[in-house]
């Protein structure tokens, strides 16, 4: 039988991906734009199974609300990645060192 | 409620939305021509939702609040939001970068601003944070041919993704263990112990947030953006998300989990002594002004932390006192930043060409020192009421190790804003800046200038009743 711990795990497991994609990533840009995208379907697991669980739609409508703001995060990343790549040349995380810090 | 009464409550944001539409069109048809007309439209807009504020009352079944908090926080929101739209006409149309969506983009990240302030449902909060945060990460890098403004606005846009997956996934905890999204059902279920999921879920919620308002450990974007963002967006980073920013924390931190104030306050303590002293440190060895201030607003929100970790109505009322005195001298510093020009009339952003300034331009040179004396907190200026108000409400609440650390630290922080004193007065002048006098700067300067200065403490009455009003509502 798969109980709502199950479901947890898995989103627990996804969201650390989603974080190390971020941060071990030494490649490139859509990777990290990738792994955001994981992060949230991540919570969206999350807010379904409880929402099953719990009897209670507001987690359902929730994640609606979360796919449709991911939709627009994902193209303004792109269209930022866009510029970038314009004056750079180069979309490779080891690049974007204009600025220190 | 029904739903004219709702909508009747949400006319600030309505007004707001509606206009940015408008404006957005006209901005489509007329293209970059109508800039300036729609400069001043924004601003009418944002002063006619000032206007339209005032209701009281919960909205939507418990969405949206309109209260005495939500009435404080707002106009200093929109102040902060109409000083950059008019501080920015110059800028852009130095560098033949006018562009007529700057303010329709400002003013849709007010609106998200005014959702997170009013928001007492976990959705609200999320949707309203998400509206502010994708408008300014299209502001950060409005310069596209710029390449720092790009790199600004990438570095903020993955550090603020992730910031809000980490919001998201916290409140996904909370939601799940408590079982709503409203935040007096998540403090009810709170309230009959704080379970490790909920614990978790706090953590979580908090980590996010702090990306927010840039607290350490998680404020690394700061001086990247601060550096490579546009100045006038600068002046509305360092400003008005800030104080949405801050408010929403408030509100969340009392209102959805002031029934386990316990399980947060050490997190704030530590959050809070941790920005105060690494802002101080970082700020010392900075040589780019716009960077040195992104320390300094490092350094003030650990402050601002002071009075939340104390988690009383005190506490919050200073909180709030600050966040008003704290905008005052942003605008007026980074108005000052502005004026900033080498003799071709581009920008310059280097410390070192302050040297000597009082000989050259005593009144920008007095400007700037009275915003580092008030930001290092010495006291006939304002800042230094500011940081008494947080530090006697932490004490009042039994945080004196809290207090003391930070009043040590704060020493530290004087170094650097006495640092830049000394290179205006004392050092050999440097090359003149290009004399461009511009009337909106000037004036944003001036009075700025006047309110931090002691003749503000005429207001102090004023504005201590009005921020215990807000703080009482939350309570």
């Amino acid at each position: 039988m798969i109980g709502i711990q199950h479901y947890l795990v898995v989103s627990a497991i996804l969201f650390t991906m989603g974080v190390l994609g971020i941060f071990i990533n030494r490649k490139n840009i859509i990777i990290i734009l990738m792994a955001i995208e994981l992060i949230l379907l991540s919570v969206n697991i999350n807010l379904v199974a409880f929402s099953a669980f719990l009897g209670d739609l507001v987690g359902q409508v929730f994640a609606m609300f979360v796919l449709t703001v991911a939709a627009g995060e994902a193209a303004i990343g792109l269209a930022i990645l866009v510029i970038y790549f314009r004056g750079r040349g180069s979309i490779a995380v080891d690049d974007v060192n204009r600025m220190k810090g | 409620m029904s739903i004219a009464a709702s909508l009747l409550l949400t006319l600030p944001e309505i007004i707001l939305s509606v206009s940015a539409i408008a404006l957005m069109l006209v901005a489509a048809f007329a293209g970059d021509g109508a800039t300036r007309f729609v400069n001043g439209a924004a601003v009418a807009a944002l002063f006619a939702a000032f206007l339209s504020l005032g209701g009281e009352g919960v909205a939507f079944d418990g969405l949206y609040s309109a209260d005495a908090f939500s009435d404080f926080v707002k106009p200093l929101i929109y102040l902060a939001a109409g000083v950059s739209i008019l501080l920015s006409t110059r800028f852009f149309a130095a560098e033949d970068k006018l562009r007529a969506e700057y303010s329709v983009l400002i003013l849709l990240a007010t609106v998200g601003m005014g959702m997170m302030v009013s928001a007492t449902n976990l959705l609200t909060l999320y949707v309203g944070l998400e509206l502010q945060s994708l408008a300014a990460y299209v502001l950060a890098s409005f310069m596209r041919k710029d390449q720092r403004s790009a790199e600004a606005g990438l570095k903020y846009f993955v550090l603020g993704a992730l910031a809000s997956g980490i919001l998201l996934y916290g409140i996904s905890l909370l939601y799940g263990f408590s079982g709503t999204t409203d935040y007096h059902g998540v403090a009810t279920a709170l309230a009959d112990g704080v379970g490790m999921g909920e614990l978790f879920g706090i953590v979580f919620v908090l980590a996010g947030l702090s990306f927010k308002i840039a607290a350490v450990p998680f404020h690394m974007w700061t001086p990247d953006v601060y550096e490579g963002a546009p100045t006038p967006v600068t002046t509305y980073f360092g400003s008005a998300p800030k104080v949405a920013a801050v408010a929403l924390l408030v509100r969340v931190s009392i209102e959805a989990m002031g029934s386990a104030v316990t399980s947060w306050q050490q997190i704030l303590i530590f959050t809070s002594l941790a920005s105060i002293i690494l802002g101080a440190v970082g700020a010392i060895g900075q040589t780019n002004i716009k960077r040195l201030l992104a320390y300094s607003s490092i350094n003030n929100v650990g402050f601002v932390l002071v009075g939340l970790a104390a988690g009383t109505e005190a506490g919050v009322s200073a909180t709030m006192t600050y966040m008003v005195i704290y905008v005052l001298m942003t605008l007026g510093s980074f108005a000052c930043v502005l004026q900033m020009r080498a003799a071709d009339g581009s920008h310059v952003e280097d410390i070192a060409s302050l040297a000597g300034l009082s000989r050259r331009q005593p009144a920008l040179a007095a400007a700037i020192a009275i915003f580092m004396f008030s930001l290092a907190g010495i006291p006939p200026l304002l800042g230094f009421w500011a940081k008494f108000v947080v530090f006697d409400a932490a004490v009042a609440a039994g945080l004196m190790p809290l207090a003391v650390i930070g009043i040590a630290a704060s020493t530290i922080g004087a170094f650097y804003y006495l640092k830049i004193v000394k290179i205006m007065y004392f050092d050999e002048p440097a090359e003149a800046y290009h004399p461009v006098g511009s009337y909106v700067e000037s004036g944003v300067i001036a009075l700025t200038a006047l309110a931090v200065s002691p003749l503000g403490y005429l207001a102090i009455p004023m504005l201590s009743a009005a921020s215990a009003v807000a703080a009482k509502a939350l309570f």
